[in-house]
């Protein structure tokens, strides 16, 4: 139920409501609103109750185990909100002056020097407001790096077929041909067809490592060699960042970008399309073309922004102001609890959370996707036999899964293998959690057998239940009518 | 298990070809590849009068999982598209071999069949060891 539907004419939310109209001579007359907002009208009471409602309809990480692969849903911690919710922080405008943000500036040039430490390269920025966005300036600057030196034929980015398909995609919104390279059964890049594609034309590889697959990619130094002999630069999608956090670093790799999800990796919130981070790092030869704004330490001890004057090469701007600074202050508090130390912790515990469900999981019966490698931070269940069998499917597990009081994993993805549940436990969650799940696991393969119609008509605990995917993607209906 | 009709040749990206008695080629997705995709919600198909090489994404088929190309397996030019599938995706799922077709290439050589890429074609016994089931 929305809150208009609990509007009724004439009821206020008296405490909000000012008697007098006030007077703002400074609108001209033509800019007034003749007739009042549409709003809802409803008591301060009815408002409060119905956000409330909705907001324990959520399924989130505060409520329920939330092992969506690929996502790193690990607990946000509450000293992170408090304290970058300090009125300071809050109550700072965007427009203030350098020499007042100094605070706030201290902190973003500590969070971009932090992030080159833990990753390896050279400088940050912190402009992009999502991973999206991140991976858009990455590919823009292997773009203005090579037309800076007049290198106009490289037209083709190379991508693994186990990549996430915002990689491609990015690709061709920055006017790429994209040629996909195959990967092998054991997980590792196919370097035979990664040698036969690369040449002249290639501007560089996209690669995700662990990649999507639950696997660390063993030959990365051969692949960068190859990316670089041919002339390509190799870019890195952070998005599995944290199975390695502070134990072996991209740039040391061999990697020239990448872009880091900061809600991911360093924990702020997210879920539900946002607010998030894809701060963006390079090795020294892309530094010209990092976009702004970035924040630079003066010799005489104070912090400011970097402008289009400071740095004439950098791709621009990719909105008004300062990426997401909620996100950023979030990350940096993070970081700051964690220090160095902590960071070794989070790979270590995310990737031992992992194995041991792995492990379990194949105890327990069930398939693995890979079955002869140590995971990384995530691995996959492949449900091909249980839908041979059973005729059922990974989506009605997951479905399932809703009813007993988990969030799913992501299913379906890496598109690579079939009937999947891509599972990552992160670092955050206890082992009777883990156990909990897969209990919750072995629970449904059981109902599969014996009244697999408990899984088809699955989910029925929760306030929507099964959606019409097909209708969904063929009729959309966004807007609301009254 | 998916069905492999037997007088069909299929490809490893899960095509089928069906040499028509006019000289044309019929292609489709295979029953093992809606089975994979799921739900069919959209198709793309390739202009008509389009010229292709073996091997060329041509048109895209997407599920409620995936968006997935569809490649030609026979260098020619597109004649026919079957533009039913464009209300009706669906069609693909229930009948994959049948209504469920594609598009109908005009191969580039006229003995086609002696070609190297018609010979790389699979029949349906080797398609079925490919998709092991």
């Amino acid at each position: 139920m929305l809150i208009f539907e609990h509007s009724s004419p004439g009821r206020k939310g008296a405490p909000q409501a000012p008697a007098e109209k006030a007077s703002l001579t400074a609108i001209p007359e033509k800019l007034l609103r003749r007739q009042s907002a549409a709003l809802p009208e409803v008591s301060e009471l009815q408002a409060v109750r119905h956000y409330t409602r909705l907001s324990q309809k959520n399924f989130s990480i505060d409520t329920q185990f939330y092992p969506l692969g690929s996502c790193t849903m690990k607990y946000n911690p509450r000293a992170c909100n408090t304290l970058a919710m300090l009125p300071g922080f809050l109550n700072l405008h965007p427009l203030t002056p350098d020499l007042q943000s100094q605070g706030f500036l201290v902190c973003m040039y500590e969070l971009q020097s932090m992030l080159c430490e833990a990753t390896g390269m050279a400088d940050f920025s912190l402009a992009p407001m999502a991973g999206a966005q991140g991976e858009f300036a990455g590919v823009a600057m292997i773009k203005a790096y090579h037309s800076s030196r007049g290198d106009t034929e490289r037209r083709e980015i190379l991508v693994p077929d186990a990549a996430h398909g915002t990689n491609p995609a990015t690709a061709v919104m920055c006017g790429f041909q994209v040629t996909e390279i195959p990967t092998l059964d054991n997980g590792d890049v196919d370097i035979v067809a990664l040698e036969q594609a690369v040449g002249p034309q290639t501007a560089g590889l996209m690669l995700t490592n662990p990649s999507t697959l639950g696997v660390f990619e063993r030959n990365i130094e051969t692949i960068a060699k190859i990316v670089h002999q041919a002339g390509g630069l190799l870019y890195y999608d952070g998005a599995n960042l944290n199975a390695i956090l502070g134990k072996i670093r991209p740039g040391d790799m061999g990697f020239d970008v990448i872009h880091s999800n900061l809600h991911k990796t360093f924990s702020t919130p997210h879920g539900g399309g946002g607010p998030g981070s894809g701060a963006v790092g390079v090795a020294g030869r892309l530094k010209p073309f990092l976009p702004l704004p970035m924040v630079t330490k003066e010799d005489n001890g104070n912090y400011r922004y970097l402008t289009a004057q400071d740095c004439p090469q950098s791709i621009g701007r990719l909105s008004a102001f300062m990426g997401n600074p909620g996100v950023l202050l979030r990350a940096y508090v993070y970081m700051r609890l964690l220090g160095r130390e902590g960071m070794v912790r989070v790979a270590e515990y995310a990737t031992l959370n992992a194995n041991y469900m792995m492990a379990e999981a194949k105890r327990r019966g069930f398939t693995l996707a890979i079955d002869d490698r140590r995971a990384s931070h995530e691995f996959i269940i492949t449900l091909k036999n249980e839908a041979h069998e059973y005729h059922v499917s990974a989506m009605d597990f997951a479905k399932r899964l809703l009813d007993l009081g988990y969030h799913a994993p992501t299913t379906y993805f890496p598109l690579l293998v079939p009937e999947c549940l891509l599972i990552e436990p992160t670092e955050t969650e206890a082992r009777e959690a883990l156990d909990g799940f897969l209990d919750a696991l072995e629970q449904i393969r059981h109902e599969a057998e014996t009244s697999p119609e408990l899984l088809h008509a699955a989910p029925q605990t929760l306030p929507v239940k099964r959606l019409d995917e097909v209708r969904a993607a063929k009729q959309l209906d966004l807007a609301y009518n009254s | 298990m998916s069905e492999i009709p037997s007088e069909l040749k299929y490809t490893t990206s899960h095509e089928w070809v069906r040499v028509e008695d006019d000289g044309l080629v019929t292609v489709g997705i295979s029953d093992h590849a809606q089975e994979l995709l799921g739900d069919l919600v959209f198709v793309e198909l390739p202009e008509i009068e389009a010229v292709f090489n073996a091997g060329d994404e041509c048109c895209v088929v997407e599920s409620v999982k995936a968006a997935s190309d569809v490649y030609v397996p026979i260098t020619g030019e597109i004649v026919e598209v079957n533009e039913s599938l464009l209300d009706e995706p669906e069609t693909i799922n229930t009948a994959p071999y049948d209504s469920g077709w594609l598009f109908r290439i005009k191969p580039s050589e006229d003995d086609f069949e002696e070609t190297e890429e018609y010979e790389e074609l699979l029949d349906a016994e080797a398609y079925q060891a490919e998709i092991g089931e």
